[in-house]
């Protein structure tokens, strides 16, 4: 068995409410999951159900009020901004919306740049470091002097992939990388992370609300509601055959492309609706 | 496979529009003139006693008040003293106070706005209330206390004028850090391990750089007025020349030598017109490009791709007979938008599509294919600038691209009803959700309010709101986005609409959600015969509830068909690869421990050579 290069154990984030003396707001209510080197853990669930939460808190942008983040054998969960400057080589990320990850004012040369500064790299080995990554991720070398606004939601996506690559980090956090893009372009980028996984061992903490991306991509999948993970295995069993109810009802929500196959979900689904209803009323009632 | 992505380099932009401040600013012929005249009066206060013909103090008793003389172009003030050289040596004076007055406002300002925005916190609610404090006190009246109590001392007076002056500052810094400090390439720069203050220094600064550049050339103005109305008021220190000496020197004297106070009030007058035009003209440059990149729209893809005809497929036996008469007969259209230099840029080129009563009819495409702006055009609620330039719009045998808004307004909400993609801004947060729902009845269907009442509460309980009173009262931000959806789908539906227009009806809800709507969408549909024209990006919407499908790209209709049809024998290429990109039903991943070896091998072979990787960039 390999050593695990993250294991979040029983993790609590609570954001205080405005407010005298209300109770904080519970975004992770204990959660538990692992990452292997190498793996892609896919997190999936709806708006408010914490999944967000838990990348930031591995990132060590949400405040976590109990339980470990243990990275590497060490707990990272509440690191000062010191000793979390020591992990940016280590731990990166991949944000959402490709339009407001990238400064607008700075050039794509900059942009890639700027992590590499923090290493002390020297100015021109860091432009050639600069040329590899837009290589890496398949975007011409005339790119670097461009501004953000010059590329396409896919190709920014490309640029912000290639800062979260450019100290070689052992875990990159992908926060909906693709949710923002088109489907063919959301295609070519998903392979591009794949693709850049085999190459370099990278693990991934894939967070994505459509099941069929997690699918795609992740080895294991963890299922969030409400702040907690519900049901959390290999990828083709969570994403296939689930068995928690709410990821039943996730699984059976999201319309498969084919009018026939379709309605026959459909159907499923509103059979497993009434089923899963009168079973909560018998369970209320007991 | 045909690479079906057109050039997806952006095409290079012009130099000029990444050129600095400074050399657009010295392109322009009112920058240039200010820059000019500035640069002039700054040089002329710095060489000073090289320029200056003489001593600005001595003077001479036989000389008091005399007229322009050899070496004396201005002539002598009421103590014999060379105007001229008075007026140079003032300019140091003058704005040296006036820089020292924007020093301190800029360096209060900047500096607390910038800790006030970006780590908030208490420090942030007790500079707010100094600043509006500052605000309060009348700025004069503070000068001349100041100078009643510590003596009239130029410098002094105008540091305390600086800092009168930085809420100016405060508040313009404050807002721009808290706009940015949540932006994600701040977070990212954090994870990316940059201090705070590298992130303050590349992240923020360089975003209120501008507008505090554009603020200083104001406030130097307002510095150099005052300041030349307290010596004018003859409460400055009459050692040492300054603009506003002069003029009160040339005051007194206006009956005996009117010309005096001419000079000073020229020099001053010129410095704060160039100051404020160049603060103009530098908000006028920074404004332009501010437009380019406020643009979050990806670039739209270039019209040239395919003009052959679109794929059409026959009927089959799931979609022919089940539906009514012919609602909606879109033939040809075309959609352009005016440009400022006077062309049309066409987005949408020969639209053809129908709807049938009972029928759906999906409208799919990636961002930029025109889908939206078809449907847009039906409702003829095309943005500003937008119209049908090509084709009709038939519907119930009236052309709509022809009718008249009075003519449209009666058709809206009627005859024809609108979903939106954004539930929550589609919605007035200033009324309640009953209010809303009851209006357009009362209007459409000339019922009665409490009749309306009746109805509303009757159609949010069909849509599947669980207490419809409550949510009558509600206002929209009380309810969340897939109850806000319900609410818009309740009102569409209020009048009975023919056909109906739903943008994205499902994109900004989760998949649970999602799946609840649409069913309600099928339901309703189906209750009321209804047309519907649907647009959507998920294939899964479309196998959901489409009966015929258009697929769109590049503004036009490549092929069109019934559902079935155009799931299972799609002939167009662009339709193929769509089709090909879907991951639903995909193979899953597999644990990672099957096959790892072999695939660090496969990856090894693999290395993937440039060309490659330039072809796969999205």
């Amino acid at each position: 068995m390999t050593e695990l290069l993250l294991d979040v154990k029983n993790v609590i984030v609570e954001y205080p409410i405005k407010g005298f003396r209300k109770e904080p707001f519970q975004a992770l209510k204990g959660v538990s999951l692992d990452i292997r080197p190498g793996e892609t853990v896919g997190l999936v669930g709806e708006s408010g159900s914490g999944k967000t939460t838990l990348g930031r808190a591995v990132l060590g942008l949400a405040p976590v009020t109990g339980g470990e983040i243990v990275y590497r054998g060490k707990d990272i969960a509440h690191l000062g901004r010191r000793e979390r400057k020591s992990l940016s080589s280590e731990i990166q990320v991949v944000f959402q919306d490709p339009y407001t990850s990238l400064n607008p004012s700075l050039t794509i040369e900059q942009i890639l740049v700027e992590p590499l500064t923090v290493r002390k790299v020297a100015k021109k080995d860091a432009s050639k470091r600069v040329l590899d990554l837009l290589d890496q991720v398949g975007l011409p070398s005339n790119a670097a002097d461009r501004l953000p606004r010059e590329f396409s939601g896919g190709q920014r996506q490309r640029i912000a992939i290639a800062r979260a690559l450019a100290l070689d980090p052992r875990l990159i956090v992908c926060d909906e990388p693709v949710s923002a893009l088109d489907l063919s372009t959301q295609a070519r980028v998903l392979d591009l992370f794949k693709e850049i996984q085999e190459r370099t061992g990278v693990a991934y903490l894939f967070v994505s609300h459509d099941l069929a991306v997690v699918r795609h991509l992740s080895h294991r999948v963890a299922v969030m509601y409400h702040g907690e993970i519900v049901e959390w295995g290999a990828g083709d069993q969570v994403t296939g055959d689930p068995v928690h109810p709410y990821t039943q009802r996730l699984f059976l929500a999201a319309p498969v492309p084919d009018p026939d196959r379709q309605e026959q979900r459909r159907a499923v689904r509103q059979r497993l609706m009434v089923e899963q209803e009168r079973a909560g009323l018998e369970a209320g009632a007991a | 496979m045909i690479d079906l992505t057109p050039t997806v380099m952006a095409p290079a932009l012009p130099r000029a529009a990444r050129r600095s401040l400074f050399s657009r600013l010295l392109r322009n012929p009112v920058g240039l003139a200010t820059m000019l005249f500035l640069t002039l009066l700054v040089l002329s206060a710095i060489f000073a006693p090289l320029l200056a013909p003489h001593d600005p103090n001595s003077s001479s008793i036989q000389d008091v008040l005399g007229g322009p003389a050899d070496g004396h172009p201005l002539g002598f003030d009421s103590s014999g003293r060379d105007v001229f050289s008075r007026l140079i040596f003032a300019g140091r004076f003058s704005l040296a106070g006036a820089a020292l007055a924007l020093l301190i406002a800029l360096v209060i300002g900047v500096t607390g706005g910038l800790i006030a925005g970006y780590y908030g916190k208490w420090f942030d609610s007790v500079s707010s209330w100094l600043t509006g404090l500052l605000m309060a006190l009348p700025g004069i009246v503070v000068l001349l206390a100041a100078r009643s109590v510590l003596g009239p001392s130029m410098w002094l007076s105008m540091m305390i004028f600086g800092v009168l002056l930085s809420p100016a500052f405060f508040r313009l810094v404050y807002a721009s850090v808290t706009a940015v400090r949540n932006e994600l390439y701040v977070d990212a720069a954090r994870v990316a391990g940059l201090g705070d203050t590298r992130i303050i220094g590349k992240h923020i600064l360089t975003v209120v750089r501008a507008p505090v550049i554009i603020q200083s050339a104001m406030v130097l103005g307002i510095a150099i007025a005052i300041q030349a109305g307290l010596d004018f008021l003859g409460l400055g220190d009459q050692s040492i020349p300054t603009w506003g000496t002069m003029l009160n020197d040339g005051f007194r004297q206006i009956y005996k030598e009117p010309l005096l106070i001419l000079w000073p009030s020229v020099v001053i007058a010129l410095t704060c017109v160039a100051l404020t035009l160049l603060a103009n003209t530098m908000r006028d440059l920074l404004e332009r490009s501010g437009k380019a990149k406020a643009r979050r729209r990806p670039p739209l893809r270039p019209a040239d791709v395919n003009k052959t005809a679109a794929v059409f497929h026959a009927e089959d036996l799931s979609s022919s007979g089940r539906t009514g008469e012919v609602l909606l007969d879109v033939r040809d259209l075309a959609i352009g938008y005016d440009q400022p230099d006077g062309t049309v840029k066409t987005v949408v080129h020969d639209v053809s599509l129908t709807v049938r009563r009972g029928e759906v009819h999906g409208l799919i495409g990636e961002s930029g294919s025109g889908k939206t702006q078809t449907a847009w055009s039906i409702l003829r609620l095309l943005p500003d600038g937008g119209r049908v330039t090509g084709g009709a719009i038939f519907f119930e045998g009236k052309d709509l691209a022809l009718a008249s808004e009075k003519e449209m307004t009666k058709i809206r909400g009627k005859k024809i009803a609108y979903i939106p993609q954004e539930p929550m801004s589609n919605l007035d947060s200033a009324f309640t959700i009953g209010s809303q729902l009851v209006e357009p009845m009362r209007v459409c269907l000339g019922i009665s309010k409490k009749e309306a009442t009746q109805r509303a509460l009757k159609l949010l309980a069909r849509v599947g709101i669980p207490n419809p009173e409550r949510t009558f009262a509600a206002y929209p931000h009380e309810v969340s986005g897939g109850m806000a959806q319900r609410v818009l789908i309740a009102g569409a539906v209020s009048c009975d609409p023919d056909l109906l227009i739903a943008d994205e009806p499902t994109t900004a809800l989760d998949v649970t959600v999602q799946a609840e709507v649409l069913d309600l969408l099928r339901e309703l549909q189906s209750e009321l015969n209804m047309g519907v024209v649907l647009v959507t990006h998920n294939f899964g919407v479309v196998a959901d509830l489409c009966d015929r499908v258009s697929v769109m790209r590049d503004g036009r209709v490549i092929e069109t068909g019934p559902v079935r049809a155009i799931f299972t024998q799609a002939k167009h290429p662009y339709t193929q690869s769509l089709l090909a990109a879907i991951l639903e039903d995909g193979e899953a991943r597999g644990d990672l421990d099957e096959g790892n070896s072999g695939r660090a091998a496969a990856a090894a072979l693999a290395t993937p050579s440039i060309s490659d990787t330039i072809g796969a960039q999205s």
